[in-house]
């Protein structure tokens, strides 16, 4: 069986599903709870600066996307830092540590952008047994507006700072959790790096409003006829974070930094998508928050069957996509399929052709019978047939051999080209003279 | 167990009034907010839906579906209505495995599939409930229309008719309004006075005026009706019942099963109506089912359903079928009777099996007898007392298009017509498109038929 112990920069967990800060992650019971359900590892939720702690909002602080069903697809949250005394923290990470020191447990830190704040909570901290820090450079609502969190993480500078500060004030792991409402992500990722972090953690959530009530016109969550921007988590950020992360780990400048993946982590397989790209963990949170801690034991058996059956370790795994991902003009452009419908696992509903007839190139022809068959000669491979189609592998993409005819351009199927030599690229038209 | 309920002979008060209660209630509840949605939540919105196509009234269901998921219902029963206007009573009546459901890609998918017929009740039962009619007249067109009966086929006329800004009078022949949806289907699928409480839902339209107790033949008659009247459209369905043809037929208690549903109905104690011990229905199809399940439900000891050919034949769709079975009725197929024994009463009553052949149905030497102090006939329905004048075809009034008969200025449709279905939901589809036509005829407007 696929060995699941994970060590990463250094610390040490019986899995690599560690819980994100958060909610969940607030108190020494669900901590607990959270251990005896299975976790590897958690980050827990952000201390503040000693002193009177911040206070919530006593009204919703979340809000949520339903799928069908009314599956949570995404959940928002206005919920600050720990409105908890940061001795109390202290307190109870201690004697969680002490009682679990095989798991991870990483303190997620924001104070106020001085050095002398990031010295102080560090040497507060020093004895608690904790694992590691993360630098909260991400939250998005509240502690924004107070200089903190997320306008920390925007500007590249500050975040380099503040991890040197942290470098050189504490001897733990340091970990930075990048806000993804930034436009190039690698920015802040070369900045922590250069600020001597050992690891980044990403995403931290993405500003958002999940909804509007049609009633009282206002954003939801409302508290008291108003609302604020949240950070967007759960399976529908996942596309996002999944980005994110492999633009981090092909960039030259940061590629070969540990990275944390977070975002939509829900399933084992959400979990082996961020590893491949390159995360050498995953922290969950919404995923727990909907369904509770025994999510993670779907996580470890689903990784170790899937390492197993494909008799990978999980080192085979991280980062294993990575150099999979690349640049628009080096895909291939010699790379021809055709949609293929199995008309024997067709349920006939059409979906395909209202797809392709009404928003894409009318390759699919509708026969007497509700028989759906595909149009070569019109089928430009864009898949949306395969992704509408609610019957799964019902249709398929066909590679066509190289050499094969393709039926829409009359030409037949060539070696590997790019647009970087195809000769409607005026820039290779330039280069070619 | 009370004595009552082994009585012999046809006596009421098999059960008690709770146990009566009990066994009446509706038969599918109705799905709840959060049933709707889960069940909406299934349907793929198909492109040229076959289940529009399975419905008779082409009602736009992947359309409706969508607008309860996205939780407008009152929409969505808009989508309905304006296809079929008894809607709420098709959502009950219809035999949706057979028609939209049977023809849904989720049947073919997973054998399962969306509920339509419930989600039609959960949106069309939600708009019904309101205060007040959801369509309003088009401006006055100063035609005065007449319509023979006030079933699913005459009020779905009726309404069109009276949307369209004309003036209709329904001549009916019972003492209240509905057709068969008042008389002729079982109590458990459509409990509490809904045929009555959709008609006056329907009603609420205005322009209709409907007259009860005038039968065609007896208090009005086809030329004064066309005499006083721009159009006339006739729905009266079928008024006879086709006999056994076996001997004994007349023994007492051997009755039709459309007059022991009616009673049934019509009861305002179910306790009061007699049933007999040892039931035997004749005949395979919805009215058979009902008769049966409902004698069973009135505490009849032993129900049998006899049908002359195989199961697989039967008018019954194989819910409806399984529904008796579940009931505790006894399914006995390709036997037909020959002889209803007894003293005065009916007793017994000896079928022989048959066997088909490309000749048809014939008689073999096998028999049996049933124990029987009560036997239904439930073996198709008649057309009677029609006009002279207009033309028949295999027993029905002939149409042709939209529900247009031999003679200028008549249409026709539901059960009364030839060709159709025997089905509520058809009904409704010819007697929409009759008066689209009508309409179309009298002032030169468009038709507009969904579908």
């Amino acid at each position: 069986m696929a060995d699941l112990r994970s060590n990463f920069i250094g610390i040490k967990s019986p899995n690599p599903f560690w819980l994100a800060s958060a909610p969940p992650t607030d108190k020494e019971y669900n901590v607990r709870r959270a251990f005896q359900a299975g976790w590897g590892g958690v980050v827990w939720k952000t201390l503040g600066s000693e002193g009177p702690p911040v206070v919530n909002v006593n009204g919703p602080r979340y809000g949520v996307i339903h799928g069908a069903d009314r599956r949570v697809l995404g959940i928002n949250n206005i919920e600050l830092i720990t409105d908890r005394p940061l001795e109390v923290n202290l307190r109870e990470i201690k004697s969680v540590k002490r009682d679990y020191p095989d798991r991870a447990l990483i303190i997620s830190l924001m104070v106020p952008c001085d050095e002398d704040s990031w010295r102080d909570i560090l040497t507060k901290i020093e004895d608690t047994g904790a694992d590691g820090v993360e630098l909260n450079f991400g939250c998005p609502h509240g502690m924004a507006e107070r200089g903190m969190g997320a306008a920390v993480g925007q500007v590249p500078e500050y975040i380099e700072m503040v991890t040197r500060w942290v470098k050189k004030h504490s001897r733990m792991p340091c970990i930075v959790k990048l806000t993804p409402n930034i436009t190039d992500v690698t920015k802040p990722a070369e900045a922590a790096k250069r600020g001597g972090a050992d690891a980044v953690s990403l995403i931290n959530t993405i500003n958002s409003i999940t909804s509007v009530d049609l009633d009282l016109f206002a954003p939801q969550p409302t508290i008291d006829g108003k609302g604020s921007h949240g950070g967007y988590c759960g399976p529908a950020v996942k596309p996002i974070a999944l980005n994110m992360v492999a633009e981090i780990a092909r960039n030259p400048a940061t590629a070969g930094i540990p990275i944390s993946g977070i975002g939509g982590v829900t399933t084992w397989r959400d979990a082996a998508e961020f590893m491949a790209l390159g995360a050498g963990n995953v922290q969950v949170c919404t995923a727990a928050m909907t369904y509770g801690f025994k999510v993670v034991q779907e996580m470890i058996s689903g990784l170790h069957d899937y390492l197993d059956s494909h008799d990978m370790e999980m080192s085979d795994l991280i980062g294993r996509a990575t150099p999979n991902v690349t640049d628009w003009q080096h895909l291939n452009l010699n790379y021809v399929t055709k949609a293929v419908i199995d008309q024997d696992a067709c349920i006939s509903c059409g979906r395909c052709y209202a797809a392709c007839e009404d928003t894409s190139h009318q390759a699919i022809a509708m026969k007497p019978g509700r028989v759906f068959e595909v149009i070569e000669e019109e089928c430009v491979a864009c898949n949306l047939c395969v992704d509408v189609c609610p019957v799964e592998d019902c249709i398929t993409m066909r590679e066509l051999d190289i050499g094969e005819m393709d039926k829409r351009t009359g030409i037949p199927r060539g070696e590997y080209a790019n647009w970087t030599t195809h000769p409607n690229n005026p820039m290779a038209a330039r280069a070619a003279e | 167990m009370s004595q009552a309920r082994l009585s012999p002979g046809v006596v009421p008060g098999r059960l008690t009034p709770e146990q009566m209660a009990a066994n009446f209630v509706d038969v599918a509840p109705p799905l709840d907010r959060h049933e709707a949605h889960v069940a909406a939540d299934r349907c793929y919105f198909c492109h040229d839906a076959p289940c529009i196509t399975a419905c008779p009234t082409s009602i736009d269901i992947p359309l409706f579906i969508r607008q309860i998921a996205t939780d407008t219902p009152d929409a969505a029963a808009m989508t309905i209505f304006h296809a079929n206007i008894l809607g709420g009573m098709c959502a009950r009546v219809c035999p949706t495995e057979n028609l939209c459901e049977g023809a849904c890609v989720r049947e073919t998918a997973e054998g399962k599939p969306v509920q339509i017929g419930a989600l039609q009740r959960y949106a069309t039962d939600g708009l019904m409930a309101q205060e007040g009619h959801p369509f309003t007249r088009a401006e006055a067109t100063g035609k005065r229309i007449a319509v023979v009966g006030a079933g699913p086929a005459g009020l779905s006329a009726a309404h069109r008719l009276a949307a369209k800004g004309h003036d209709v009078t329904i001549f009916e022949a019972r003492p209240k309004p509905g057709g068969l949806n008042e008389y002729g289907i079982a109590s458990y699928k459509a409990v509490d006075g809904f045929a009555q409480a959709e008609v006056d839902w329907l009603l609420g339209i205005g322009g209709i005026t409907i007259k009860n107790d005038h039968a065609l033949g007896r208090q009005i008659t086809l030329e004064s009706l066309q005499a006083d009247y721009d159009a006339v459209f006739l729905g009266m369905g079928l008024g006879g019942v086709n006999a056994l043809r076996a001997a004994g037929e007349d023994r007492q208690h051997v009755t039709d099963a459309v007059s022991f549903i009616r009673d049934l109905r019509q009861a305002t104690d179910l306790v009061t109506l007699p049933v007999g011990r040892d039931v035997v229905v004749i005949g395979g199809g919805m009215t058979a089912v009902d008769a049966a399940v409902q004698a069973k439900l009135l505490g009849a000891e032993n129900v049998t359903i006899v049908y002359r050919r195989g199961q697989d034949r039967m008018g019954a769709s194989r819910h409806e079928q399984d529904h008796a079975t579940a009931s505790g009725v006894r399914l006995i197929c390709n036997a037909a009777p020959v002889a209803i024994h007894g003293n005065g009463a009916v007793a017994e009553i000896e079928f022989c099996y048959t066997a088909s052949s490309p000749d048809g149905l014939t008689m073999t030497e096998d028999r049996f007898r049933l124990k029987a102090d009560q036997v239904f006939r439930a073996i198709g329905q008649t057309l009677d007392g029609t006009p002279e004048a207009i033309a028949l075809e295999g027993g029905k009034i002939a149409v042709s298009g939209p529900g247009r008969t031999s003679i200028e200025g008549v249409w026709a449709g539901g059960d009364c017509t030839a060709g159709g279905d025997d089905l509520t939901v058809t009904a409704v589809a010819q007697g929409r498109d009759a008066a689209e036509d009508i309409d179309a005829h009298l002032t030169g407007r468009p038709v507009s038929i969904p579908g």
